[in-house]
């Protein structure tokens, strides 16, 4: 009679990533009080970008759906809020998201029907084409987008009225609305990694890796795709309605594919073949377009050799490389 | 061993097409409660189509297919798999980036309705992972758990992927040559290994071979075919006498 | 009724120029399995090639030379696309197809401010042929003569299409090459070779579409996006790796365009799309597709 193996428990525990992510979390809260406003205002950017990033990947890394239209739910996000403003003379943080996050519900759940049954190419090209779309109409309907000069946003009240944006609004970006991205961020983060390393979770790394043993488990696919699709479009949504009152104005340009690209380009550039590659890729990735945008005019074709490189040479992304790294250094001591 | 056993699937007078060539010609196939039927014919004699068909990943040109009286026709794979048939596959079909174990617990998951839960962590159910764990165990695989299912062995693979199709505790078992491209001396605990599952939890098996020794060693009954129809269907006994099966199959495989 | 045939000539147009795009995007899926997500890109190339030929280089020339120049655009996509994929493409065929498809977003991005960097971020125009052919009249209204000429290589292309697909040998090492690679491969076809001719035939096609539009409209930044965009409903409707769905997808497309832009401009665009969704809802092949 063998020793009874213990019970096999986690595909992951909550404990190593905490003990990973709390330190991180209070380094980030420190730095409006150490740093000066710009860094944590240029921060701020970079988390809100972690959020759709993150959103992203969960159709990319977890689903295997690589979504080159991902621009459109962050406009859709931010466009909601500066309709609030414009037609409902709204300036309450809390109602922006609600908005957002019921509009994304809205164009992703209708998108979603008609992409999630195709896959790879042809949910690519549609993805792209419907962002394409969307664009086009925030272009066309300029009497209620602004067409290209866009809407205006006001510096919004937080926490139901009680931090309001009246006095200096530097101040105001890189101290009270820099926490509330943070809170909103380490929630995203929070409930992102649940959904993976949920039932659903594995589902979805179950139809990426192998669809038909996936329909023969028992799992149904478009189901579970557009389900994975509407989640991830919402986070997406979220990060354009906390992107719109930083920028204090929306344009059409947020939901043109370019847009996309760079998205695309954040998360192969973090790793999305893991949970953090996005939120480092993203992060990395705003620091990285602040600095270069003043020394070229040519981004595109910058992103477009780094990703064709990325991809040709060091495809895990940061992330990968780095565990890779720290595998070798330690396999060696 | 006869007697009045229910049937459990019938199917009548099953059709599908290929371009110009009947696959499955009008077959009237059937599997009984509790037993463990072997699937015999020479490779195009339509086997794979016809667990195709029942299984749903096909959908018939004619006919009807009945699982415990009801017309599962035109149900989806996923109703079928409610209805109570699973399948493993001839050319392994897992989940490689998942562990053993994580590919047995996904199925329990999926059978218990419990893949749509997106905010609770699948660590934290300790009855689905006990279960997987027992599922394993009596398969053979316990000591694999951890391992990623893209790299235990061959023989281990078929037996993981049985193991996944029998997790959704279906009442019919469909294994597409479960012991191919295995070396000899494995084939037979393999078969140990699944016809004793099989067999102490009652459900039954429809097993494609196209090895005589397992199929002669283990079934209850078989049920030969021959582009496309069915040839033969009798014990093991009767269809070692019958003529043209011997003249059409048994003479032609490499077990004799 | 004039005005009818007016509407049917410029949706010929349009369907010309389509069918040229998409023809070329089916050709490459459905002999290589792939498809090049800067395919739209490449047909701007075209017409930025051929829009600085006429309209720059040869500016002072004249009308026979002008029209000899045209092919300039299609030839410079010819050989941008046998450049292209033994060094981009190959590497990723054994990969999985997400890295394919990066990699051919990148390129989009890269000739997108490729096209930027060469010529500048203004639209380049060849108008100088289109008005040296003049006009006619139709009814009372007038029309110009170059679109036949668009027109007319769009026809010919399709029938040179189907002749050198269905008729030449190279025609039948391409469709060996598409229905079965391994097996071709086994029979002796230079697999490497197919594939790096049906690419570059492919973006000829999608340069000639580029090369033959932009004299009656200038090359401008985004005109490849904005045709992969279009290209892509034709594609759907019509069947993806399919000549015929090309085709008839282009002349649906270009009809229902050329009523979208008369009498619902604002969403021509997403009334295409719905049309499209459509048609993939109720037969995701598309009309020829095969899956």
């Amino acid at each position: 009679m063998s020793v009874p193996v213990p019970a096999p428990r986690t595909t992951a525990s909550a404990t190593r990533p905490l003990r990973i992510a709390v330190p991180i979390a209070v380094l980030l809260a420190l730095v409006p009080l150490v740093l000066p406003p710009y860094s944590s205002i240029l921060l701020a950017y970079g988390l809100v970008m972690a959020i759709g990033a993150l959103g992203f990947n969960l159709l990319l890394g977890y689903t295997g759906l690589l979504s080159f239209g991902h621009s459109a739910y962050f406009g859709v996000g931010a466009y909601a809020v500066a309709l609030m403003v414009k037609y409902l003379r709204v300036a309450s943080m809390e109602l922006f998201l609600v908005g957002a996050i019921v509009a994304s519900v809205l164009i992703t759940s209708l998108f979603g029907v008609v992409c999630v049954r195709y896959t790879r190419i042809f949910f690519g090209i549609l993805t792209l084409a419907l962002s394409q779309v969307l664009w086009s109409l925030a272009f066309k309907f300029f009497w209620v987008t602004g067409g290209t000069d866009g809407l205006r946003v006001p510096t919004p009240s937080l926490f139901a009225g009680l931090v309001t944006g009246a006095g200096d609004k530097i101040a105001f970006m890189s101290h009270a609305y820099y926490y509330y991205v943070l809170i909103t961020f380490c929630v995203c983060v929070a409930l992102m990694w649940v959904i993976v390393n949920s039932p659903f979770g594995m589902a979805l790394q179950a139809i990426r890796d192998n669809e038909t043993r996936a329909e023969f488990v028992g799992v149904q696919i478009w189901r579970y795709r557009w389900v994975a699709f509407l989640v991830s479009g919402v986070f997406t949504g979220l990060a354009g309605a906390l992107w719109v009152p930083l920028n204090g104005l929306t344009t059409p340009d947020i939901m043109h594919w370019t847009f996309s690209g760079e998205i695309v380009f954040m998360t192969v550039l973090g790793g999305f073949r893991s949970f953090a590659g996005p939120i480092i890729g993203a992060i990395v990735f705003n620091y990285l377009k602040t600095y270069a945008v003043g020394y070229t005019v040519y981004w595109q074709l910058l992103l477009g050799a780094v990703l064709v490189g990325l991809v040709l040479s060091l495809p895990t992304g940061i992330v990968g490389t780095a565990s890779r790294l720290v595998a070798r250094f330690q396999g060696r001591s | 061993m006869e007697g009045a056993k229910i049937s459990l699937l019938i199917t009548k007078d099953l059709v599908k097409w290929f371009g110009d060539t009947h696959a499955v010609d009008h077959v009237n196939f059937t599997v009984k409660e509790s037993e463990v039927l072997a699937l015999i014919g020479s490779n195009g004699a339509g086997k794979t189509t016809l667990v195709n068909l029942i299984s749903g990943l096909f959908r018939p040109d004619g006919g009807q297919i009945l699982f415990r009286d009801a017309d599962v026709t035109k149900q989806s794979v996923h109703g079928r798999i409610k209805a109570g048939i699973a399948r493993s596959f001839q050319l392994v079909n897992l989940f490689d980036q998942l562990t053993a174990r994580d590919n047995v617990a996904l199925t329990i998951f999926s059978r218990e309705g419990k893949i749509a839960n997106l905010v609770a962590l699948a660590a934290s159910d300790s009855a689905v992972w006990d279960e997987a764990h027992e599922i394993l165990k009596a398969f053979g695989l316990e000591a694999k758990a951890r391992t990623l299912a893209g790299g235990v062995s061959q023989g281990e693979r078929k037996l993981l992927d049985v193991a996944v199709a029998y997790a959704l505790r279906p009442k019919l078992l469909f294994l597409d040559e479960p012991t191919s491209g295995v070396s000899t001396r494995e084939k037979a605990p393999i078969m140990d290994t699944v016809t004793s599952v099989v067999r102490s939890t009652g459900i039954s098996a429809a097993i494609i071979e196209h090895d005589m020794d397992v199929v002669f060693n283990y079934s209850d009954r078989i049920v030969a075919m021959h582009q496309g129809a069915i040839l033969a269907d009798g014990t093991p006994d009767e269809i070692r006498r019958n003529e043209t099966v011997i003249t059409n199959l048994i003479g032609t495989t490499e077990a004799r | 009724m004039d005005v009818v045939l007016i509407h049917l000539l410029n949706s010929l147009l349009y369907a010309s120029v389509l069918f040229l795009i998409a023809g070329g995007l089916s050709l490459i899926y459905g002999v290589m399995r792939i498809v090049n997500l800067a395919h739209g890109n490449i047909y701007a190339f075209g017409a930025y090639v051929t829009a600085w030929v006429i309209g720059s280089v040869a500016a002072g020339a004249s009308a026979p030379v002008w029209l000899a120049l045209l092919p300039a655009g299609a030839l410079a996509a010819a050989v941008l696309g046998a450049i292209l994929e033994p060094t981009l493409l190959r590497p990723f065929y054994p990969r999985a197809e997400e890295y394919q498809l990066l990699c051919t977003f990148g390129l989009l991005m890269i000739l997108e401010d490729l096209m930027r960097f060469i010529w500048g971020p203004y639209p380049l125009s060849a108008s100088s042929l289109f008005e040296s052919f003049g006009s006619f009249s139709v009814g009372e209204s007038i029309y110009p003569t170059y679109n036949f000429l668009v027109i007319g290589v769009g026809a010919a292309a399709a029938i040179f299409l189907w002749a050198f697909i269905y008729r030449t040998k190279f025609g039948v090492v391409l469709r060996a090459t598409s229905q079965n690679m391994r097996m071709a491969s086994a029979l002796g076809v230079n697999v490497n070779r197919v594939y790096i001719e049906a690419f570059t035939l492919g973006c000829f096609m999608a340069g000639l579409g580029g090369a033959i539009i932009v004299p009656s409209q200038s090359a401008v930044l985004g005109m490849g996006v904005d045709a992969l965009v279009l290209a892509f409903i034709v594609v759907v409707i019509g069947g993806l790796g399919s000549l015929e769905g090309a085709l008839v997808g282009a002349l649906i497309v270009g009809f229902v365009r050329e009523a979208g832009i008369t009498w619902f401009a604002e969403i021509e665009l997403a009334v295409l799309y719905l049309i499209a969704a459509l048609v993939l809802l109720v037969r995701p092949a598309g009309l020829f597709g095969r899956p």
